[in-house]
Formats: C-alpha cells, sequence, structure tokens
C-alpha cells in the first residue's frame, strides 16, 4: 500500500556493485564475511551512510553466518546462525544422508549451510557426555512437519563423524517400507523377504562414509554365503560389504551381518557406533507392500526392518541412537499427527520406550531473521520488498516462522 | 367465515399460478377473490365459474392489453375495489380495518398465498392501482375537439410547459437580482449544500413525472436550464421548485456497522465479528494486543490451511491496514471447502478490525472490498443441460 520511495537507480548499481565486491571478498576473508555482507544488504536509504564509513559496524541485527565449521565447537553463541559443511565432508559423511530440497539449495549455492539451532545444540550436549559404559541412550527427535528435525539429525551427523564415530545413518526408513520392486524371499530365513536393491544402496553409501573402519573391523564368525563363497572369522568388515554390494542376492543378509557384528564390538570401546534413522516409525507401522497373492506383508517380514529393530533396542553400550519420526511418507497415519505415541503406534512406543524425547519447533524470531538474512546473501530473495520489514513481516505471516514453508515460499521469490 | 374464504384464496390461487407474465391479470384476479369474499351469498361453484370465465378473456387479451387505456373511471373503480378488499383482509387476519398499512397486507398475501416461485414479480400482490397500473394521460381535449392545453400541438406539452415555467421563474429571479443590485442591497448566499448528498433524477425518473417520452437532448437542456438555478440566488418557493427535481442519495459506508469493542476479564479489548461465503461460515474475535498467532478451530492456521493461498487470504485484513504482527486471532469456522472458509475468516476478519481502525480506513476497506460479502454461490444445473452452463454435447444427426 505505501511503498517506500528510495533513489532507485542509486540503489542498484550500489547494491549490484557492494554485491559483486562482496562475492569476490567472500570467498578470501572468511571471518569478516558476515558483517560486509550484512552491511551491503540493507535497505536503500543506508547505503549512503554505509558507503562512507567502511568500519565494521556490529549491525542490530543477527549476523546470520558463523566461522565455526566443525561442529565440535558450536556453542550456545552459534545459536541461529549457519555453518558452512565443506565439500570434502559432504561427500564422506552424507553420501546419502541430506534431504534432497536441501540438496537443490546446496547445488543452487554452491555451499552447504546449516543453521545451528537450540535441539541439534542440546542433543551435542548429551552426546559429549555421554557415558559409553551404560547402554546406548537414544534420543527421538519429533515436531510438526517442517520444522528442521532431519537438517538436526545431519548436524548431529556431522559431529559425531568429526569425532570419529562410526555412522550407521539410514537417511529414510520409509523407503524401506513402500514402493519396492523386487522382494525376494530370504536365504537366511524362509519366512522373511530381502530388499536387494535398497540394502545394496545402502551398504554402498555406507562405505563410502566409514571407509576406514572397514579395515579395522574384523568379523568374529564364520558366514557362508552359498556353495562357493563364504567369509572367514576374522576377516574384516569391508569384505562382507563387498560381498553384498557385488551379489544383490545377499545384499540384505550382509546388512544383517553388518548390524550384528558392530552391535557386539561396539562395546569393546574400540570406536563408538551413531545409529541415527531417519523415519523410524516405519519400523512399527504398516507397510504399503504385498506378496504376489495380495496379502499385506507386516514389517517384522522384511529381514531390514527386523535387523534395524534389533539395532534400534538399547541392549548394548558404546554408542547412541538418535531417532527421527517422520509424518511426511509415513503410511495411513493423519496429517496432523507428530507426537511420538500417534506415529509410533503402541507397538513402537513400548519397543523405544525409555527414551529422550526432543522437540523440533519453529523459528524463533532470531532464526527467522538470520535465515531470511542467509537468503538475502545469497541473493536468493529477488522481490523488491523482500528486504524490507513490511515483506519480513508478510513471510513471517505467511510461513509462520515454520522453515519447511518458509524455504517453499522463498523459492518463488 | 373462514372455510369460503379460504377456498376462495386457493382458486385465486390456481389463477396467479397460470397467470401469464402480464401482472394486469393477476392483479385483477386478486381483486375478484377479495371482491368476491365480499359476496359471501353465491354458493362457491358459482364462484369457481365466475373465475374461470374471467381467467379465459384476460388471457386472450394478452396482446391488446398492453396498449390498453384505462379509464378514469376504471381506475375510481379499481381504487375502490381495494379499498374494500382492505378491509376485508384486514378482517380476515383479525386485524383492525382502519390501521392496516401496506406492509400488512403484504405480509397477510405472503401468509394466505404462499408461492414457491423464484422470480419476485410472478408472486402474488395486492398493491394500490396506482402503483400497478401505469399512469396514464386523461383526454386531452374537450367534446369540441379544442386541446386543453396552450402547448398541446408542440406533441410535448408537459415537457415544454415545464421548461416554460422553469426558464419564466430564472427570469424573474434574475429581474429580482438586478433589482437588488440597483438598489445596493448585495447579499451572499451560497448554494452547494443543497447538491452534496442528492442527485438530478435520471431520463426515465422525469417521463415517469411528465408522463410523456422524452429524448435525450430534451433532458440534457432541462437538466442545463436546472442548474443555472443554482449560480443564481433564490427565493424558498424556486428553491423547492429545483428541489422536486433532485433525489437524495445516502453515502454507502455510512451504513457499515462498527462493531463495539468488548473487555474481557484481564483488560484486554477484543471484538468479534462473523462472515460467510458460499456456504462456509465463520466466527472471529481479534484481540487487540498479540503476536501474530492465529488459530482455527483449535488449530494453528499452518496446519489447517496447508496450501499458501488460504494463508494470503488471512494475511491481507493485515496487510492492508499493516497490522501484521499486532494482534491475536481466534477462528471457529464450518462449512464450505477450504477456498470457501478462507474467504469467510477473511470477511469476518475485516469487520472485526473495524472496531480497531480509524472511520477513513475503514472506507478504504470497503473499497477494496473487503468489507463485502461475496454473493456469488453456486449456480443452479438447469435441466436440458449437464450443467449450469454445460449444453450436451451437440450432434448433427
Amino acid at each position: 500500500m505505501r511503498e517506500r520511495s528510495g533513489t532507485p537507480n542509486l540503489h542498484e548499481s550500489v547494491g549490484t556493485m557492494l554485491k559483486g565486491m562482496a562475492r569476490l571478498i567472500s570467498r578470501v576473508h572468511k571471518l569478516d564475511r558476515g558483517r560486509f555482507l550484512h552491511t551491503g544488504t540493507r535497505i536503500p536509504q543506508s547505503i549512503a551512510g554505509h558507503l562512507d564509513n567502511q568500519a565494521p559496524v556490529e549491525s542490530p541485527r543477527a549476523i546470520s553466518r558463523t566461522s565455526e565449521s566443525d561442529p565440535v565447537k558450536h556453542g550456545e553463541q552459534q545459536e541461529g546462525q549457519h555453518y558452512n559443511i565443506p565439500h570434502q565432508d559432504l561427500k564422506t559423511v552424507f553420501p546419502h544422508g541430506l534431504p534432497p530440497r536441501f540438496l537443490m539449495q546446496v547445488k543452487t549455492f554452491s555451499e552447504a549451510c546449516l543453521m545451528v539451532r537450540k535441539p541439534a545444540l542440546e542433543l551435542l550436549q548429551y552426546l559429549k557426555n555421554t557415558n559409553f559404559a551404560h547402554p546406548a541412550v537414544r534420543y527421538i527427535l519429533y515436531g510438526e512437519k517442517g520444522t528442521g528435525k532431519t537438517l538436526s539429525l545431519c548436524h548431529v551427523v556431522h559431529f559425531c563423524a568429526k569425532q570419529d564415530w562410526l555412522i550407521l545413518h539410514i537417511p529414510d526408513a520409509l523407503r524401506w517400507v513402500k514402493n519396492c520392486r523386487d522382494l525376494l524371499q530370504s536365504t537366511h530365513n524362509k519366512q522373511r523377504l530381502d530388499q536387494p536393491l535398497e540394502a545394496s544402496t545402502w551398504l554402498k553409501n555406507f562405505k563410502t562414509s566409514n571407509e576406514r573402519f572397514l579395515s579395522q573391523i574384523k568379523v568374529q564368525e564364520k558366514y557362508v554365503w552359498n556353495k562357493r563363497e563364504s567369509t572367514e572369522k576374522g576377516s574384516p568388515l569391508g569384505e562382507v560389504v563387498e560381498q553384498g554390494i557385488t551379489r544383490v542376492r545377499n545384499a540384505t543378509d550382509a546388512v544383517g551381518i553388518v548390524l550384528k557384528e558392530l552391535k557386539r564390538q561396539s562395546s569393546s570401546g574400540l570406536f563408538h557406533v551413531l545409529v541415527a534413522v531417519d523415519g523410524v516409525n516405519a519400523l512399527w507401522g504398516r507397510t504399503t507392500l504385498r506378496r504376489e497373492d495380495k496379502s499385506v506383508i507386516a514389517p517384522e517380514e522384511l529381514a531390514l526392518i527386523h535387523n534395524l529393530r534389533k539395532m534400534v533396542k538399547n541392549d548394548w553400550n558404546g554408542g547412541a541412537i538418535v531417532l527421527t519420526l517422520s509424518q511426511t511418507g509415513s503410511l495411513f497415519k493423519p496429517r496432523t499427527a507428530y507426537l511420538p505415541q500417534e506415529l509410533l503406534g503402541k507397538e513402537g512406543f513400548d519397543a523405544l520406550d525409555p527414551f529422550i524425547p526432543i522437540l523440533v519447533s519453529n523459528y524463533s524470531p532470531k532464526e527467522f531473521e538470520s535465515c531470511i538474512q542467509y537468503y538475502l546473501e545469497n541473493n536468493w530473495l529477488q522481490h523488491e520488498k523482500a528486504p524490507t520489514e513490511e515483506g519480513r513481516k508478510e513471510l513471517l505471516f505467511l510461513s509462520n516462522a515454520n522453515p519447511g514453508q518458509l524455504e517453499r515460499l522463498c523459492a518463488y521469490l | 367465515m373462514a372455510a369460503p374464504c379460504v377456498f376462495c384464496g386457493a382458486a385465486g390461487f390456481y389463477r396467479f399460478f397460470l397467470g401469464s407474465r402480464v401482472p394486469l391479470a393477476q392483479r385483477q384476479g386478486i381483486w375478484k377473490a377479495a371482491a368476491a369474499a365480499e359476496l359471501q351469498t353465491g354458493t362457491r361453484s358459482q364462484i369457481v365459474r365466475l373465475k374461470h370465465v374471467t381467467v379465459v378473456t384476460t388471457k386472450k387479451n394478452v396482446a391488446a392489453s398492453r396498449h390498453e387505456t384505462y379509464t378514469a373511471d376504471f381506475i375510481k373503480k379499481q381504487l375502490e375495489e381495494f379499498n374494500i378488499g382492505k378491509r376485508h383482509l384486514a378482517n380476515m387476519m383479525g386485524e383492525d380495518p382502519e390501521t392496516f398499512t401496506q406492509e400488512d397486507i403484504d405480509r397477510a398475501v405472503v401468509y394466505l398465498f404462499p408461492s414457491g416461485l423464484f422470480e419476485k414479480r410472478a408472486r402474488p400482490v395486492m398493491k394500490h392501482p396506482d402503483h400497478i397500473f401505469p399512469k396514464q394521460r386523461a383526454i386531452q381535449w374537450g367534446e369540441d375537439g379544442r386541446p386543453f392545453h396552450f402547448l398541446f400541438y408542440t406533441g410535448k406539452q408537459s415537457y415544454y410547459s415545464l421548461m416554460h415555467e422553469a426558464y419564466g421563474k430564472l427570469l424573474d429571479i434574475e429581474k429580482r437580482q438586478n433589482q437588488l443590485q440597483a438598489e445596493g442591497l448585495d447579499l451572499e448566499k451560497t448554494k452547494t449544500k443543497d447538491l452534496i448528498g442528492s442527485r438530478w433524477l435520471i431520463k426515465e425518473e422525469l417521463e415517469e413525472m411528465l408522463v410523456e417520452k422524452l429524448s435525450d437532448q430534451d433532458y440534457a437542456q432541462f437538466i442545463r436550464l436546472l442548474e443555472r438555478f443554482s449560480t443564481l440566488r433564490c427565493g424558498a418557493a424556486e428553491e423547492e421548485f429545483v428541489q422536486r427535481f433532485r433525489k437524495s442519495i445516502t453515502i454507502q459506508s455510512k451504513k457499515q456497522l462498527i462493531e463495539p469493542l468488548q473487555y474481557d476479564d484481564q483488560g484486554m479489548a477484543f471484538s468479534t465479528s462473523e462472515g460467510k461465503r458460499k456456504s462456509a461460515k465463520a466466527e472471529v474475535v481479534v484481540y487487540e494486543r498479540g503476536n501474530g498467532k492465529i488459530k482455527v478451530n483449535g488449530v494453528d492456521y499452518l496446519l489447517y490451511f496447508p496450501v499458501t493461498q488460504d494463508r494470503e487470504q488471512l494475511m491481507f485484513p493485515f496487510h492492508f491496514l499493516d497490522r501484521l504482527g499486532k494482534h491475536d486471532m481466534n477462528c471457529t469456522v464450518s462449512g464450505g471447502g477450504r477456498s470457501a472458509q478462507a474467504g469467510a475468516i477473511r470477511l469476518a476478519t475485516a469487520k472485526a478490525l473495524c472496531s480497531f481502525v480509524t472511520e477513513d480506513e475503514v472506507e478504504w476497506m470497503r473499497q477494496a472490498g473487503l468489507l463485502t460479502t461475496d454473493p456469488r454461490v453456486r449456480e443452479r444445473k438447469k435441466p436440458g443441460q449437464e450443467g449450469a452452463r454445460r449444453k450436451f454435447t451437440w450432434k448433427k444427426r
């Protein structure tokens, strides 16, 4: 309704100049980045003022970036700020972990920045203080749709990778209970069913993320695959993984073996295991898979699910279990369900019973500002009104500070 | 007494149903019903036969009745019948015949002859003859063939006589003004206040008044002449003459009801209002101070309206008034679909915000269309068509 009449030409030219300079300088000076870019994206009237005093001014709005790219050192100060994940870490730690929309954003901005938020910080605190002699503690991240549970999980995974833990990251357990093309009858146990494709992809990604452990850990039993192939006792775990990848038929069994071995050996103290499962309500829900005779398959009958359930039970020590609930891909659950009781069902809740729930909620005002700042810095918001107060209020109203909604809204701007 | 009357009513009802678009037949019919009640002597069958006769005759003369001239006697007779019928109707309804107004007549007719017709003009009606029969001129010339009015041979006698009269008055005023100027008594008086809040009669209304056809140029000429009055100082008689041709218009926005503010236990001011859209009804409570939290049916608005378009509708009143994060809101909504519910809440919010906002802003909101109930409803499906507008596939053979 009432538009601020600035000096458009001056703004455009100065703005582009500043942004261009900022882009060049950002590669070189990481520390000053936040402040400099921030002053560059202020509203038009203040640009002339800032051109004059180039001395960095502590702006009243939160700085959206932090230079700490090591999650180990993240603390309360970095709350609400984005930290950059280096490209090498991306390839090794997250071969399959990041959600697809986030991957698109990473590709667009050519950098992966995660926001440090309170639930993740809380979790990191707990993990730093874990007592590895006690049974593994289960943490469940729950919350409304689009509040950032999966990305918090990724933050935790990055932290544990930096601390040299062995990461068992199942990016989306819900993908294992629906839309599977081929199900084979399991060789190991006649009643169960195998999912060769999913198992083999997971094994490949597991290999990329945990290369160094695969040679260290030795198998403690002899496993016979078929008449000709077998794995001897004492051979490295890497062999089992290779077997699973090459012989797709045995992939599910390979996964089962990996999980069993890790569980057994984690209490030895050589390494710590982090079990990170996204969409854990898949393990106790229903499946959409049917056998050839159109009878429904229960989750227990899938070998992958069965083994994963055993992993998620807290009868082992030497690590931690971090789980996320997800309504988005869940089957046969109402859209508004987000509490553990609702999504896990009675069976799942009882199975996971002593757990620490961590609520992930919408952005606080500070986090919201930081997110908008980040988008502005990356030139993602092209609308003229986006950097103004009115624009922010509009975005806040329309997204109600929900991270997922905000991201989808900003995609159009 | 009740039985024959009701039967008359019922018989009369058939006529209205059969009645063609010509209102005459119906109006005459109902007077016949009233008149027949007055008879009370004849048997039922006689009355029925009488009725059928009248139906047949009027139906045959449908084409002719449009140019039918009504004599003064005829109109007088109709008027008498109307008055008598009114008294009988009052008697039937158990009310006092002396104080039986037109609204009472309408209510009585709606009660006695309930009609399922959608077209309001096709329903039974009982009104004063002046409302029903179009005004017609009496014969303009005497027995010797000589016209009464001196301007008869102009063809538009009433129009020209009116122009003549107006111009005469103008000349009088000018003469008086010149006299006053010569005497040196000049009093300043502005005339603008008469013109605000009223408008000139439109051409149709003027034609109705003069009972004569006018052309557009005639009308324009007349209005120009009347406007000359506003430039001069006139006396009371001339003002009254000009006011005869002006109609007052009420300013639309004054009709907007502003809800009073209510205060709850903690002293927070809040305002409630309702809104409708298609078949969705919403009731909204807007609190004066808040964070911008909105709850719909107990659920957060982000969860209730996952579609961005609906949330934009909710945002519109707040954004328009620049009060985006300043109010808390609690709504209940039912019926309709998701878009209709969003529209209903939007209307209710706008109405509720009226009480927190200045009158100017209320006017701006009205002009923006925030305070108008959207009259669009689902159009009925017609027989012979597949939908409301879609026809069946046309096949050549």
